[in-house]
């Protein structure tokens, strides 16, 4: 009854299944606490209104709109770029290439680079590098380009989330069969023939999954759009590529530390950050669906 | 049968495909030693051996896929209808069009039957109010017409295996090869699809030169005119089928035909 081996089985189960409901309890919490907190200030007005009385009344339109473009702006940036490299990885290059062994190893560098050095990054090298040197070119020196704007914060995070795209468009380009290539070649292709119509409609599944995580993770980071083109507070809404724009995720963080009258600003705040969930939801749901229909639309062939 | 007979229309003449002192090198492992073998329109060539005798790598020097593997080192020279297939001035897409390949397992693209079937033909810029004559002219020599002409929107995975073989046959006839090679490809086909298939060949083989891979040595005696028998990557005997099998001269091909090898 009492032997040791059974008391230690039973002691081990329980444990992994306290550390199970430890995560579950957490999630709840938290997203429970956002949930009921939130949903009070929730409504129309406060989606499509302007924040007004120092962010303690009003709506944060601005913010979500903001959201919005710079993640469709970074998604056409980092989209083709990040599958060009992987095709190029996997398709072109020559086995056992050390420019290609030199890539990869850049990239699962960038992957662990901090957030914030790609906005100090961004600063720099967008903002203060191209941006200054497309005024001095093409503006006569007059401050357009050369500072903040949504074309650089997107530029930005388009660089923080190309890792992504790249491994999943690779791995998406690494799970289509080699007797597919090698049909493609034995009826006539070319190689771009064989990419462009064997390989990328096959991959389109993965290439998608990779800009869905580019998306989520991108509509969540503050850190890179601090100081790249994220604006405290704007009364109109971004019109140019060379606008600022509010953002979500810095308008929390804005209200967190800078809010003249916290209590005033506490139930905004969690609206916000529940605006802010709902989105990236929402972000990787649309991307899911459309995922789902090509990859059924791939499967039986129209 | 004889109603199904093809009404497809190769390009007349003879075509003739000939290797002269193939050799294929991985590092420093010789694949295939010194081969010469030609075949000509009007004949089934069958290449017997067993595994590792370098019969895939011979039939893919001949249409130039094994360049795709950049570990192959290729030397000697192979001729279409007295070209050079390595010629400076031959383009890589256009002779594999004119050399078929059938793989040893189907390997339908994930498309549509009709899909894969115009596939080449799409590639090969012929305009698309001609592709249905080539569909049907070639579905039709690969004895498949009757069982797919009202399913061709399906998906060609909704196939069996035998059919799915055929389909690729039919496929790449659309483009009305000179040459066709076939890579063992009944061997994972049920009895009545593969006499299908050799059915076909017979058909076939007025209009095109087949080389047929088998690992089935009875499929080499009952479907090819002559018969080439390779061992560790040399040709021992190449003959007349009716030849080799009743009067091999060399000791290892009457061991291998007669199931005492190894």
């Amino acid at each position: 009854m009492f032997d040791r081996t059974r008391l230690a089985g039973i002691f081990f189960q329980s444990l992994t299944a306290v550390a199970c409901i430890t995560i579950v309890a957490m999630m709840v919490i938290i997203l429970g606490n956002i949930l009921i907190h939130g949903i009070q200030r929730l409504s129309v007005g406060f989606l499509t209104k302007a924040p007004m009385a120092g962010m303690t009344s009003g709506g944060i339109f601005p913010a979500i709109f903001g959201t919005f473009a710079l993640v469709l702006l970074m998604t056409i940036a980092v989209i083709p770029l990040g599958v060009a490299t992987a095709v190029y990885m996997h398709e072109y290059a020559p086995k056992r290439s050390r420019m290609v062994h030199l890539v990869r190893l850049a990239i699962q560098n960038l992957a662990g680079v901090p957030a914030i050095v790609f906005g100090l990054f961004g600063l720099g090298f967008f903002i203060e590098f191209i941006g200054r040197g497309m005024d001095k070119a093409f503006f006569g020196g007059r401050l357009v380009y050369g500072q903040p704007a949504i074309i650089w914060a997107a530029l930005t995070m388009a660089l923080l989330t190309l890792p992504t795209v790249v491994v999943a468009t690779e791995e998406a380009l690494r799970a289509i069969p080699q007797s597919y290539r090698e049909v493609a070649y034995s009826l006539g292709a070319t190689r771009w023939q064989m990419i462009r119509r064997v390989v990328l409609p096959q991959a389109v599944g993965g290439i998608l999954t990779g800009g869905i995580l580019a998306i989520s993770r991108g509509s969540g980071e503050v850190a890179p759009v601090m100081f790249t083109g994220a604006a405290y507070f704007l009364p109109e809404l971004p019109t140019r590529l060379h606008n600022q724009f509010m953002e979500l995720g810095y308008h929390v963080y804005v209200m967190t530390t800078q809010s003249p009258d916290v209590e005033a600003t506490k139930p905004i705040l969690y609206s916000t950050v529940l605006v802010l969930l709902m989105l990236t939801f929402l972000l990787n749901f649309t991307a899911i669906m459309i995922r789902a229909r090509i990859r059924r639309r791939l499967r039986y062939g129209r | 049968m004889a109603a199904e007979r093809t009404e497809i229309s190769f390009s007349p003449g003879s075509a003739l495909v000939c290797a002269e002192a193939l050799y294929v090198r991985v590092n420093h492992d010789e694949i295939l030693k010194g081969i010469s073998l030609e075949a000509r329109s009007g004949e089934i060539l069958s290449i017997i051996g067993p595994a590792g005798a370098g019969k895939t790598t011979f039939l893919r020097c001949l249409n130039r896929m094994a360049e795709l593997d950049p570990d192959l080192q290729i030397s000697g020279s192979i001729w279409l209808d007295g070209q050079s297939i390595y010629d400076a001035s031959v383009e890589v897409a256009i002779l594999r069009r004119q050399v078929g390949t059938v793989f040893s397992v189907p390997i339908p693209l994930p498309m549509t039957i009709f899909e894969n079937l115009v596939f080449g033909l799409e590639l090969s810029g012929l305009p698309s109010n001609r592709h249905l004559q080539r569909v049907e002219a070639a579905l039709r020599a690969a004895y498949l017409w009757e069982e797919v002409k009202d399913r061709l929107h399906e998906p060609a995975r909704n196939l069996s295996g035998g059919q799915q073989q055929r389909l690729c046959l039919a496929r790449t006839l659309t483009l009305e090869p000179k040459v066709l090679l076939l890579d063992e490809p009944t061997s994972g086909l049920d009895p009545i699809s593969t006499a299908k298939i050799e059915e076909a060949l017979q058909q076939l083989k007025s209009n095109l030169a087949v080389i047929l891979v088998t690992n089935n040595v009875k499929q080499a005696a009952r479907a090819s005119d002559r018969t080439a028998f390779f061992l560790f990557g040399e040709l021992i005997e190449f003959e007349t089928t009716a030849q080799l099998y009743t009067n091999p001269r060399d000791r290892r091909t009457a061991d291998y035909i007669s199931g005492r090898f190894g």
